[in-house]
């Protein structure tokens, strides 16, 4: 048991869990009114739209690839959500649909031409980005009141953040990590040419993957109108580092399809936590981003050295 | 025709060529006015973005994974230390300019530690460290409303007989770093590094002291554009470094270095930065919405990288 406890494979996974906790009781600690349902509610509402976020990220990190207008994308898939899909819904769930078709193609132009997946997307970023100015040119819209509704759930004992956080990783992490073709397209990252062998159409892969990614920005965006209730082309910005950093902290590799979608959607909790907890220190928020960054680089350096001890 | 030849086999040709169809396309529109000012203006803003778009072409050219996301951060703190020491003193022109290479040398230093002794992915590590520099220059430089020594904003805003001469500086630097990639030890072994470290490690490259001086040298230009360009635009500002992100990779992509490492083009850089700034003023003269300006800039770049195509992974 002992000797389980310390093998590095244990405390690799359960690295993004304890830092979760650990940073969720310093809160505690230094401000113990947080711990209650109200403050809970308040402390991660956002944690959906950047959970989702994370999770699309998450699927284009499983190939070795990066997605840097991810961002953008949630940003754009907002405003279609406080326009378009509020006044004419028909319209608004065609051009979502039609958001999840772009990715999925750029899936399989990046996997035909075989392009650096940073590139293409911090390209696409300024498309989205373009797209979402000329349909919301300034801020506003509303956001349609059956979204609203399932966000502002108010559930019983435990905040609906949380509950929707755990349904999210859990379903993600069954569809993922349990399914057979879920072992290939995460097999797709560790050795495509195996998996190009073995029969398996990686451009279908690429196209799956990259799919998923636009359907979980899509879900992100609009989970972030029905807290924000309007719209802004900027309003996800920040997204596209905090899904990266969110999916690093969560145990997810570089390379080689090693992911978590439950680490992942705790790496999005505890980035999230990092605002309220210098709220509470007081600590100007100027310093936010850089608590993430240390955070980060904090996380990375134990990670470092339980491989270390490995070999 | 073998002239064709020979000039379709640098990849630099298309970017000056695109820049040349946009001018031309610009100039048609407006029936020639102005033609000559908005070569000016281009070599004005295109400097700033070849000075990171060195840096970055040889951070990129060392290799798959390899790439410099901290410049726009790193440009901002840069900006903001130079101009609060300064404090629009001609006098401390030379201190200010020293705290910035110092702000790019710590940054280097600590990108690379990151990679070698955390082992973390460059873009992590770039990405949490411009978190961390970001965070210091907005609290360093909160409010920060210092105009810059007068002889800074003459010296990067002059101009003769229409060519600015921070211009002029730069292409003579990027000659230079054009000397420094293809002729010296430095530049062949990023080169060899970015085409097989395993190979140029058992050929005898110091393949880590390498890495360390790119990351460093992509820091400091990064710095350095900082400095300029907060004489150039009249003070620093948190958000100037933002739009040199894309920039950067841009002009290197579009400048025909390839992204996998191991071929470099620096006159590519000049071209392509000169490229991404016409094409903007093309499409604010034909009346495009800041929407259409963006939805443009990106799929041109993607159009680029596609046609450019990936080259065969080298492993």
């Amino acid at each position: 048991m002992r000797a389980y406890l310390t093998s590095p494979r244990f405390l690799r996974a359960a690295l993004p869990a304890a830092s979760f906790a650990i940073l969720l009781a310093a809160i505690f600690y230094v401000q113990p009114r947080a711990m209650s349902y109200f403050g809970m509610n308040l402390m991660l509402q956002y944690t959906v739209p950047i959970a989702l976020a994370t999770i699309a990220q998450m699927f284009i990190i499983t190939v070795n690839d990066l997605d840097l207008s991810i961002g953008p994308f949630v940003g754009l898939t907002a405003c279609i959500g406080a326009t378009l899909l509020a006044d004419t819904p028909v319209l608004g769930l065609l051009a979502l649909l039609a958001c999840i078709a772009a990715y999925a193609a750029l899936g399989a132009l990046i996997h035909w031409r075989n392009l650096p997946s940073l590139v293409v997307t911090l390209g696409m970023s300024f498309v989205w980005l373009g797209i979402a100015v000329l349909i919301l040119p300034t801020p506003g819209g509303t956001a349609p009141g059956w979204v609203k509704a399932i966000v502002g759930l108010k559930t019983p004992l435990v905040p609906f953040p949380i509950i929707a956080a755990i349904v999210i990783g859990i379903v993600v992490h069954v569809a993922l990590m349990t399914s057979s073709y879920g072992a290939v397209l995460r097999g797709a990252g560790g050795n495509p040419r195996a998996i190009g062998r073995a029969g398996w159409s990686l451009l279908k892969i690429k196209m799956v993957m990259y799919a998923a990614a636009g359907f979980f920005g899509v879900l992100s965006g609009l989970s972030l109108i029905g807290l924000t209730s309007a719209a802004d082309a900027h309003i996800a910005d920040r997204y596209t580092l905090y899904a990266i950093a969110g999916v690093i902290l969560g145990g997810g590799e570089f390379v080689g399809g090693r992911v978590s979608p439950i680490g992942a959607v705790i790496g999005a909790m505890t980035l999230t936590l990092t605002g309220s907890f210098l709220t509470f220190l007081k600590i100007s928020p100027d310093w936010q981003i850089g608590a993430q960054g240390g955070i980060l680089i904090i996380v990375l350096a134990l990670r470092a050295l339980i491989n270390r001890r490995e070999g | 025709m073998s002239v064709i030849r020979v000039l379709s086999g640098r990849a630099w040709v298309w970017s000056f060529l695109g820049m040349f169809l946009v001018w031309l396309v610009t100039a048609v529109y407006t029936g020639g006015k102005g033609s000559a000012d908005v070569i000016t203006a281009a070599l004005s803003f295109a400097t700033f973005t070849v000075i990171v778009g060195i840096g970055q072409m040889f951070v990129i050219t060392t290799g798959p994974g390899n790439v410099d996301l901290s410049i726009p951060s790193t440009i901002a703190l840069s900006g903001a230390v130079a101009m609060k020491l300064m404090g629009s003193s001609n006098d401390m022109l030379a201190i200010g300019l020293a705290a910035s290479l110092g702000c790019g040398l710590a940054v280097g230093i600590f990108n690379y530690l990151l990679i070698r002794v955390l082992r973390i992915p460059p873009i992590i590590a770039t990405l949490s460290s411009s978190f961390l520099i970001l965070s210091t220059a907005i609290a360093y430089g909160r409010g920060l409303k210092i105009k810059p020594p007068p002889m800074l904003a003459e010296f990067t805003t002059a101009q003769v007989g229409g060519v600015p001469i921070l211009a002029i500086v730069i292409i003579l630097f990027a000659i230079l770093m054009s000397v420094v990639l293809n002729r010296t030890v430095y530049g062949r072994s990023v080169l060899a590094i970015g085409q097989n470290m395993r190979a140029a490690w058992l050929a005898g490259i110091n393949v880590e002291r390498i890495r360390f001086m790119t990351y460093v040298l992509s820091a400091l230009l990064a710095a350095i554009c900082g400095f300029l360009l907060s004489g150039f635009s009249g003070g620093a500002s948190l958000n100037m470094g933002q739009e040199y992100l894309l920039a950067s990779i841009a002009v290197v992509v579009i400048g025909g270095t390839s992204v996998a490492g191991g071929k470099a083009n620096v006159p590519g850089i000049w071209g392509a930065a000169m490229f991404m700034f016409l094409l903007v003023t093309m499409l604010n003269t034909l009346g495009a919405s800041a929407g259409i300006r963006l939805i443009m800039t990106g799929l041109i770049i993607v159009a680029v990288i596609t046609i450019a195509g990936g080259d065969e992974p080298q492993r």
